[in-house]
């Protein structure tokens, strides 16, 4: 168990759309260096950073093959995220909402997301130091 | 061939998921593909034409990022495949950026003068 404190964090874009995600998982990755644990609620497109299917491709504009290219994808940060959190011995306890989920068909995760919803947000929120909300804008 | 004026008006759109901005590689594609675009960079997207951008260093644990976004050198390449890149002047200026910041070939106007480029074009793709 952390004995740093908790941090929950609601995040809202869609992967490969906004540097919003970004800067939520580098917010993200910080606490947890720091040996914080952090809940992360995945809200409406947020819940396909951590898709499986997420695949790197190919540049064609710089005529990069997928190997040269090495794309990263957001599935595979969080990913890292989660073993980061386990070095740190740090919980990282990632909701996705699931009527979010559902409406967009996005339901095949990486290992380490867990279903929810809104009252996980309002439960991990009420027993945390902080809340950030990163909504779209 | 229509004329296409894309406006880029937001600035490091997941850049760093992409490796690239998704509007100027889009553009890229469309005018490897013949079509016959410019580009016009205003408010925070005119930070795009600023020479010697740095994004390199993500990591989350031992996931690093290889290839980190070089915007600058990505304007460059697409002026040289002839698409112009105009920028908003008075965008730049509230910004502290001068001319001695920008990549070079970069074409500046005015806000008075937006009409004008737009009329220029058949199509406007506001991005």
């Amino acid at each position: 168990m952390s004995s740093g404190k908790t941090l929950t964090i609601a995040i809202m874009d869609a992967p490969y759309e906004s540097a919003n995600s970004t800067t939520a998982l580098r917010i993200i990755n910080a606490a947890l260096e720091k040996g914080h644990s952090v809940n992360v609620f995945a809200y409406e497109g947020a819940v396909s950073l951590t898709m499986r299917a997420q695949q790197p491709h190919p540049n064609p504009v710089k005529g990069t093959s997928v190997e040269q290219e090495q794309h990263p994808t957001t599935k595979d940060w969080v990913a890292s995220l989660f073993k980061v959190a386990n070095k740190q011995a740090a919980n990282l306890d990632w909701v996705n909402c699931g009527l979010c989920v559902d409406e967009r068909g996005a339901a095949e995760w990486i290992e380490g997301p867990r279903r929810g919803g809104p009252k996980d947000f309002l439960d991990a929120s009420l027993a945390s130091d902080a809340t950030l909300v990163i909504p779209t804008k | 061939m229509p004329k296409i004026l894309n406006i880029i008006e937001t600035a490091y759109r997941a850049t760093l998921e992409e490796q690239d901005d998704t509007v100027l590689w889009l553009t890229h594609m469309l005018k490897n593909a013949g079509a016959d675009t410019s580009i016009l960079l205003r408010a925070n997207a005119v930070n795009y034409a600023v020479k010697g951008q740095d994004a390199s260093g993500l990591s989350f644990g031992d996931a690093k990022l290889m290839h980190p976004p070089e915007i600058d050198k990505d304007v460059e390449k697409i002026i040289e495949k002839a698409v112009p890149v105009y920028l908003v002047e008075e965008d730049a200026k509230e910004r502290g950026l001068s001319d001695g910041d920008m990549v070079s070939g970069i074409k500046k106007v005015m806000r008075r003068q937006l009409p004008e480029l737009l009329d220029q074009h058949d199509q406007i793709w506001h991005w």
